[in-house]
């Protein structure tokens, strides 16, 4: 045991020695390798945010009940008792028009565009949420109270939270084959750098084997080269979405203020930063075991 | 120690290059194997450290039939042996105490006690000052002296050597020889392939004599 821990360390030496000693080629595959993992890995980050966002926006939905600008205190009030003796009418609360345009001028910051209208655009309106959310409850409800007398408009607001989930969950399955294809990438190019320093030690390899070194012996320095390699790729793309990120947020900020609102995409979590290195590093060994496994055996000492 | 019975060897292509040889040489011994050019010397010597392997007879080594061998049992047959080729086989990217430890680190041993085996083996061959020169700054008969040091630095059983004179001056040829008898009279099994009469002369040793392949009588 001593000795094979002894044998890894001697490879992983000699490995980050061959990554230090070609300082140039090795910082482009680096380059490649993190150029190639940031992209879906970043991509995920932000749609796999966008989507907790979304779901928290859709986890209560509401139905909005839009009445006629001329519905009167009286009709207002019949649809306030409709829905206070539905039975699956969970929570309601009314939103007079006055209350509406209020809430509008303080939020959107619009206030000298509507000072200068002449009357209140907005309608009371209603927000209901349902006893439960399944969408059949949901379907009724809305199809009951658009009939009702003064009803202009109703409205599923988790609705179009809904189709930008699906929208994500589509987003997120293109940037899953994006990740795999990229995966491929890595082991392509381990594998192809790993083939190139075989035949540069070819003849290191032939005398080896002539005085007595094992597959495993001659096997071990490539594969730590490749997960090496691997990992500085997996940093690379550490660095890359963490600059991304602060970059986008810059600019987020200023357009999320813009509608009073705050809005950041997060980092990279240290969590998901190891599982990130430790992908790059198993892709790396991966790239390098397959093309060791396929040159190993053409070399044998003659 | 080392036993070949009705070795034959053709390679790919037909050529026989041995012809039903059997010899027997004992741990201790010292054997020169000699013949011109093509008569199978080189052949023979790696055959007994399974460099290749027989078309037909058998080769034990230390009571293993190598034909039996699995490939990964290989690598531990070669490390009993000390080889020192005929055209060297340095690693020219490595200094000379680089090449010297390198069997050792095949065979996993501590640093610190390898680095002391490695300077032993060039205090041995008398080029432990010059450890830190690559191998391409030295005469041929200094990189012979390398390719010995790192041959015997894991202290091995057998010593196997593949004319070792070939390049060298006659005073050189009689160190190189003289380290050989050194290293035999320590205990060590030297077989030396040679087609040099001085080597032969100078160590007046068992010889086995090979013509076209064949052990002649």
């Amino acid at each position: 045991m001593k000795s094979w821990l002894r044998d890894h360390a001697r490879a992983m030496r000699d490995a980050s020695g061959r990554i230090v000693a070609n300082p140039m080629p090795s910082l482009l595959n680096v380059l490649v390798i993190g150029v190639a993992l940031s992209l879906p890995v970043g991509l995920y980050l932000g749609l796999t945010h966008l989507q907790s966002f979304t779901r928290q926006l859709s986890s209560d939905p509401q139905i909005s009940i839009f009445l006629g600008l001329d519905a009167d205190s009286s009709e207002v009030a019949a649809i306030d008792q409709k829905l206070r003796t539905d039975p699956e009418v969970g929570s309601f609360r009314l939103i007079p028009r006055a209350q509406a345009l209020a809430d509008l001028k303080r939020r959107a910051g619009l206030s000298d565009v509507l000072e200068n209208l002449k009357q209140n655009p907005l309608p009371d309106a209603f927000v209901a949420t349902a006893r439960d959310n399944r969408p059949e409850t949901l379907e009724r409800l809305r199809g009951e109270a658009a009939v009702w007398p003064k009803v202009a408009h109703v409205q599923l607001d988790s609705e179009w939270a809904r189709k930008l989930d699906a929208a994500l969950r589509l987003g997120r399955t293109a940037v899953g084959i994006l990740g795999v294809l990229m995966a491929a990438a890595l082991v392509a190019v381990t594998f192809n750098t790993i083939r190139l320093q075989i035949l540069t030690r070819r003849e290191e390899i032939e005398v080896s084997k002539l005085i007595g070194a094992t597959n495993p012996f001659i096997r071990r320095p490539f594969l730590w080269f490749g997960a090496l390699q691997g990992v500085a790729g997996g940093l690379a793309a550490w660095l890359i979405i963490a600059l991304a990120v602060y970059l986008l947020n810059r600019d987020l900020a200023g357009l999320a203020a813009l509608y009073s609102a705050s809005f950041r995409l997060p980092g990279l979590s240290l969590e998901d930063a190891g599982s990130l290195l430790g992908f790059a590093a198993l892709l790396g060994w991966l790239g390098a075991w397959l093309s060791v496994s396929r040159h190993l055996w053409q070399i044998e000492p003659r | 120690m080392i036993a070949f019975s009705h070795v034959h060897k053709r390679y790919p292509g037909g050529f026989e290059a041995l012809t039903d040889v059997s010899f027997a040489i004992g741990s201790g011994e010292l054997v020169l194997v000699t013949g011109h050019s093509g008569a199978g010397k080189s052949t023979l010597i790696k055959l007994i450290a399974a460099i290749e392997l027989a078309s037909s007879g058998t080769v034990i080594i230390s009571g293993q039939n190598l034909a039996k061998l699995k490939p990964a049992a290989v690598p531990f047959v070669r490390r009993r042996f000390g080889i020192v080729f005929q055209d060297h086989k340095l690693l020219y990217d490595r200094n000379v105490f680089q090449n010297v430890l390198l069997p050792l680190q095949i065979a996993a041993f501590d640093g610190r006690d390898a680095g002391r085996r490695a300077r032993a083996a060039l205090d041995k061959v008398g080029l432990l000052a010059k450890e830190k020169a690559m191998p391409i700054t030295l005469s041929g008969g200094e990189q012979q002296r390398v390719c010995i040091a790192r041959a015997v630095v894991h202290r091995p059983a057998v010593l196997l050597v593949d004319e070792p004179t070939g390049n060298l001056d006659e005073a050189y040829a009689r160190d190189i020889v003289e380290l050989f008898r050194s290293f035999h009279q320590v205990g060590v099994t030297v077989v030396i392939a040679t087609h040099d009469r001085l080597v032969a002369e100078q160590l007046s040793a068992r010889t086995i004599h090979l013509e076209q392949g064949r052990v002649a009588a």
